[in-house]
């Protein structure tokens, strides 16, 4: 067992869950699992292998050039005026479960 | 005409021409669907207002005479990951019950102002993560082939409304096999681009380097109008491409004679059902007899696809749906008392268990002591497995592969294990991973009737390719 019920508490708690008590153990058996099967990555020998976070890493950002190097990304000089329009407050706030109609509201964060 | 095999140029014609109006075609429609999605469940929500108000433009657009735009008056469906002004999308989760955003997707805007009529949303994987449906918080989609089967997912109710004659082409996500995987169960086509071919503005994120939007139709060519649509550069989506749209359905009466496929080995070896090699063999013999010279290739690292697909996808979720926190929009838990209690009451309230599993497991691999043994590790294996794409489509033009390793599964045979499910996206995560675009077209059926998918894989943007492909298939 890689994952111990430890290891579940305090990452479930970087990623805001609590879990139940039936969720846990439950869950310390899947990732054991998942994590097993992942474990055959290390059969393969990658220290001289760039990381890959996004095609484009591989391939390049130049609209000028052909077939796989031309994937793209907006440039500062060609943010449109839509970019910048911003909504109301009254339509950032529609789907709020609780507000004020200028602020969001959450329960109070400092205590007296 | 039948609306199971009715086509968008059909659609299109008989409203242009006049013998039908594009408020007859919704409201047959919405017929079916009040008929067979009882049993199907493939609708979370229908948008009558929306779609019978785009009808009616459309019909005086050709009570004048005017030229109807290329998908005037088509009644086409959309899956509820994708945003939609004043319509409520909740992406499959209770986290989103009530969600009613302020924007529309691209690909959704795109489609309705070349006069697309939008029914409805469409059932899905709770944020699109799962490969049978079942992860969906309100009701698993049936498959339309066979009832007590799966329709694939996690675009199963896209798949389920195109087979079933709910729409006429619908729009789904595939992040790791989300679209083919589900047209393969369903018996319908299902395209998803080059990563960068179609905006993701509004796609609600479960992956942003894996996420793609894309088509499912019942033939290539509305696959090839849809795609046609929706491609092409957005300013509001800075990793969406600037690259020519072709025409691509122009692009499909040029002839498949001389094309080079791939056969890679690794996709017919262990865990292959011997239905579904003999269906996609039958394929590939038939794409031969039409000229194609077929070509053995080798992807060497196929079998660490998954394990490489699934932490990164992970990752790439526990960071996408931090979000997803009960302040700013959707469910709060009522019980808070702190701030951080709501977050977590929130969030253990809001999300199904697939979803805590991928969060969990995301954020572990990306967690102090284990971020270069699996996240890095992980994004290194990416390269390699784009690498043997690259050194195949040097030899070749295309790929062929089986979409999934079985037909249709059956409800609740792989829902307690998730790796089982995880190893139904065998043969399309790789695709994902390497932004290359792929298709799923239907091959021979098994012998007791269940659709089989074939998988055409192509180079960066040569969607023209594998669509020629497809077509040449049918």
């Amino acid at each position: 067992m890689k994952v111990t019920e430890k290891d579940v508490a305090y990452v479930a708690d970087l990623a805001n869950l609590e879990l139940t008590e039936e969720e846990r153990p439950r869950m310390l058996r899947d990732l054991n699992a998942i994590l097993g099967y992942v474990d055959r990555l290390d059969e393969l020998d990658t220290k001289d292998v760039a990381p890959m976070a996004q095609v484009s890493d591989r391939f390049g950002v130049d609209p000028n050039k052909t077939g796989s190097a031309r994937f793209a990304y907006a440039r500062r000089d060609d943010v449109p005026e839509g970019l910048r329009k911003s909504f109301t407050p009254e339509t950032a706030l529609s789907g709020a479960p609780e507000s004020d109609g200028t602020f969001f509201e959450v329960p109070k964060v400092i205590e007296k | 005409m039948h609306l199971t095999t009715l086509t968008i140029d059909a659609a299109r014609s008989a409203v242009q021409n006049g013998s039908t109006s594009a408020s007859a075609w919704a409201e047959a429609h919405y017929a079916r669907i009040a008929s067979e999605d009882t049993k199907i469940g493939a609708y979370l929500m229908l948008s009558k207002e929306r779609a019978l108000a785009q009808a009616s433009r459309m019909d005086a657009a050709a009570a004048k005479g005017e030229p109807l735009p290329p998908l005037g008056g088509v009644p086409v469906a959309i899956k509820d990951v994708m945003v939609t002004r004043g319509l409520r999308t909740t992406a499959g989760s209770k986290i989103l019950e009530n969600y009613i955003p302020p924007y529309d997707c691209t690909a959704v805007a795109r489609l309705e102002a070349a006069g697309a009529v939008i029914l409805g949303k469409l059932n899905c994987d709770e944020f699109a993560m799962g490969s049978s449906n079942e992860n969906s918080a309100y009701w698993p989609v049936h498959n339309p082939r066979d009832l007590e089967r799966v329709p694939g997912g996690s675009s199963g109710g896209s798949a389920a409304a195109v087979a079933a004659g709910m729409a006429v082409a619908t729009l789904g996500s595939d992040t790791g096999g989300s679209i083919r995987q589900p047209a393969s169960f369903c018996g319908v086509l299902g395209l998803k681009p080059t990563y960068g071919r179609v905006s993701r503005y509004g796609l609600i994120a479960f992956a942003s380097s894996l996420d793609h939007i894309g088509p499912l139709a019942r033939t290539v060519k509305d696959v090839a109008l849809v795609l046609r649509t929706i491609a092409g550069r957005d300013p509001m989506d800075s990793t969406s491409a600037d690259v020519p749209v072709l025409d691509y359905v122009e692009e499909l009466e040029r002839d498949v004679r001389g094309l080079r496929i791939g056969v890679p080995k690794e996709c017919f070896g262990e865990g292959l059902d011997a239905e579904v090699r003999t269906s996609v063999e039958a394929t590939i013999q038939k794409l031969a007899g039409k000229g194609c010279e077929v070509v053995p290739v080798s992807l060497p690292h196929s079998a660490y696809a998954i394990p490489a697909y699934y932490i990164v996808a992970t990752a790439e979720a526990s960071a996408n749906l931090a979000r997803f926190d009960g302040v700013r929009y959707g469910f709060r838990s009522p019980e808070a008392r702190t701030l951080s209690d709501l977050y977590r009451k929130t969030r253990d309230g809001g999300f199904g268990a697939e979803v805590k599993r991928r969060i969990m497991l995301g954020t572990y691999a990306l967690s102090a002591g284990y971020y270069d043994a699996y996240y890095l590790k992980a994004q290194r294996v990416r390269t390699l497995l784009t690498r043997d794409y690259e050194e195949a489509f040097q030899k070749v033009d295309a790929l062929v592969t089986p979409a999934s390793p079985t037909a249709a599964f059956k409800l609740g045979e792989k829902s307690g294990d998730p790796l089982a499910m995880y190893l139904a996206d065998i043969y399309t995560v790789t695709a994902n991973l390497a932004g290359i675009p792929g298709v799923s077209v239907p091959g021979a059926p098994t012998k007791a009737g269940l659709p089989i998918g074939v998988q055409i894989l192509g180079k960066h943007f040569d969607e023209a390719t594998i669509l020629r492909l497809a077509q040449a298939c049918e």
